[in-house]
């Protein structure tokens, strides 16, 4: 057994505790450790990433239990992909909320930030269906945690809006779990797999409603219309950086119904067949279209990206309720690209934030406002998906694969005309917040209205932050774009073949429970 | 008993989808609470119901035995819906004594300003 395939999830949660008890105290040592545990994180993300590049699937198991009985490890592509993606961003977080101070505003936002990276990466690692809701609810309890970080009203209030909804969602998880395993008797994904496909077709409708309970959960934290929202007020009054962060959340919601929608409940699943790519597009599509309205219809600029990230879960959601090998290499390509873009985009809303509140109105020219400009039109070019950046190549991708569908012309036109709108949503923020600026005769309002936020001006007076380290971690996520754009030809390589692994599944099937090839 | 434990699970899982539409942080948490009881108990009757059957294999004798797992999971569900809980109530009680105010959606500024006046 490769014992590297669990210190995704061992690491953290020794940093985690030991920042909390030992150096509780000592916020520059905190900052060390914090740091240096995400760049180790990183390096075995890439060690992982490079052994799943050539297609095997490696199983650890948790107390040598094999596998239906104990929990499993599985690393694949899939898990490798996003284990990459995960403590890649978590790196360009941390070291933002080192260079702006936001890590000072409360106490344990770095312990917090490892617990959250120990539920991710476990969740995206684990083989088994009840530990998938264990590490959801770490990685949710930590996300509580930094939602409210640095305190204020609307903040609290839109936490327990936040912590409410994700209570019902696991709940929902339970009952889901509850149900499958009262059929099947088993929550090995890949024990489950083999079960679901023996059940007799006379014998699924409980099975089915269990199928479509899980699907609720992954929406839910997908952010699917009509289960999306928790999100908007949630990201927009959460600290930015920790919006950028929760970037990779949703992706979790997706990454569920991947894993689950092709393992288990697989599309040549007679008990389930058209049960979830029917839902799910439809509702996908709303999605978009209703994020591209609030990016129009956003007068907070917090708010305006949440809605931006709703438009591209939107997008990536159509191409995975498709649910074709192309469509899903697709999803997966967008995958990368819409978290790295969602992450620059809250990470600039953030600078503007800290220099003139969120309000999308004219106002003095800030600081830096040269540098924050071009920043935000980068990012808004990725955002909305046009060329030259990886956001076009993403939703040519996922139009390409649509060709074959038979709502062809809706999945375009909401595609094309979602991001229309996102364009202009974003161009008309950014001309009140930057161009309208330097024109005094657009300034109605001298005073800057922070509605509700702390005051970062003058907090920030009282320690000043390194300026430096917030524009080389958003350069950091552009250039992760700029290379996502370079090198797209062997990325689709990977998602391809990631994909075709997927959609394989009896390769993974036989790596957990050691079934011999017949 | 099947139909005792089920209208059981029933009855808190409607009580307490009731509770979370009220508009006050409270009703909401203790619905949230009764929703949680409600999926413990259905966790655990996914193992089916039996009677005095320990979840042990007896490979001495032809005993009937329950299924252990559902239990385990209870167990992990029950922690987890525990600690939960307590944060939420830390939460909305922070919320409630900085806002003054303990609704569930988030009244705009201006509109209570409104109120005040």
């Amino acid at each position: 057994m490769n014992h590297l395939l669990i210190a995704p999830v061992v690491l953290p949660a020794i940093v985690a505790p030991f920042i909390i008890m030992v150096l509780r105290h000592h916020l520059s040592l905190q900052r060390i450790f914090s740091l240096a545990s995400t760049v180790v994180l990183l390096a075995i993300s890439l060690v992982l990433a490079t052994q799943a590049t050539d297609g095997t699937v490696q199983v650890y198991e948790l107390g040598n239990w094999p596998a239906p009985f104990g929990i499993v490890l599985v690393l694949d592509r899939l898990s490798a992909l996003m284990l990459l993606l995960t403590s890649g961003l978590a790196l360009t977080v941390v070291l933002y909320s080192i260079g702006s101070g936001w890590d000072a505003r409360g106490r344990h936002f770095h312990a917090l930030l490892q617990f959250q990276l120990m539920g991710i990466l476990g969740a995206f690692l684990t083989g088994d269906a009840f530990n998938l809701f264990v590490f959801f609810e770490v990685l949710l309890i930590a996300s509580y945690g930094l939602m409210i970080h640095g305190g204020g009203t609307k903040r609290l209030q839109a936490g327990v809006q936040y912590v409410v909804y994700n209570l019902l969602g696991s709940t929902l998880f339970l009952f889901a779990l509850g149900t499958i395993y009262s059929v099947t008797g088993t929550l090995n994904m890949a024990d489950l797999a083999v079960r679901v496909a023996e059940l007799s077709p006379d014998d699924t409708a409980l099975l089915r409603v269990g199928a479509i309970m899980l699907l609720l959960v992954f929406a839910i934290k997908a952010a699917v219309l009509p289960l999306h929202f928790w999100l908007p007020a949630s990201y927009a009054n959460a600290p930015l950086p920790v919006a950028a962060l929760f970037a990779i959340m949703t992706k979790v919601g997706a990454y569920g119904i991947l894993r689950m929608y092709t393992l288990v409940f697989g599309p040549d699943v007679t008990a389930t067949a058209g049960l979830v790519g029917d839902w799910l597009l439809p509702a996908a599509m709303l999605t978009l279209a209703v994020g591209a309205i609030g990016v129009l219809g956003s007068r907070e600029i917090g708010r305006l990206v949440a809605f931006g990230a709703i438009a591209s879960m939107g997008t990536l959601l159509i191409a995975v309720a498709l649910f074709t090998p192309q469509a899903t290499a697709a999803a997966l390509y967008y995958t990368v690209h819409s978290t790295l873009a969602a992450a620059l985009m809250f990470l600039v809303a953030d600078l503007v934030m800290e220099r003139r509140g969120g309000a999308i109105i004219a106002q003095r020219p800030m600081a830096q406002t040269g540098l924050i400009a071009s920043l935000f039109f980068v990012g808004a070019i990725a955002m909305a998906g046009m060329p030259p950046l990886s956001g076009f190549v993403g939703k040519l991708l996922v139009m390409d694969a649509a060709r074959e569908h038979d709502l062809i012309w809706w999945i375009w036109a909401v595609i094309l005309v979602g991001s229309l709108v996102t364009i202009i949503g974003l161009a008309r923020a950014g001309s009140e917040i930057f161009w309208k600026s330097h024109d005094a005769s657009h300034i109605d309002d001298p005073e800057p209205e922070l509605a509700g936020h702390d005051e970062p001006a003058e907090m920030e007076q009282g320690d000043a932050p390194t300026p430096a380290l917030p524009f080389i971690a958003c350069f950091v996520l552009l250039a992760g774009l700029v290379l996502l754009t370079i090198f797209s030809g062997p990325m689709m390589d990977y998602t391809e073949a990631t994909a075709a692994q997927l959609f394989d599944p009896n390769l993974y099937i036989d790596a957990v429970l050691k079934r011999v090839e017949p | 008993m099947e139909i005792l434990f089920a209208s059981a699970v029933g009855i808190l899982t409607a009580a307490g989808i009731y509770l979370i539409l009220r508009k006050r942080t409270f009703p909401v948490i203790l619905g949230l609470s009764l929703l949680t009881y409600g999926v413990n108990l259905f966790l655990f009757a996914t193992g089916r119901l039996m009677v005095n059957a320990p979840p042990v294999l007896n490979k001495y004798a032809e005993v009937p035995y329950t299924d252990p797992l559902p239990q385990a999971l209870v167990l992990t569900a029950i922690v987890i819906s525990f600690g939960m809980t307590a944060v939420v109530v830390m939460i909305a009680l922070g919320a409630y004594l900085s806002a003054k105010d303990d609704h569930i959606d988030m009244v705009e500024d201006t509109k209570r300003a409104g109120d005040d006046a």
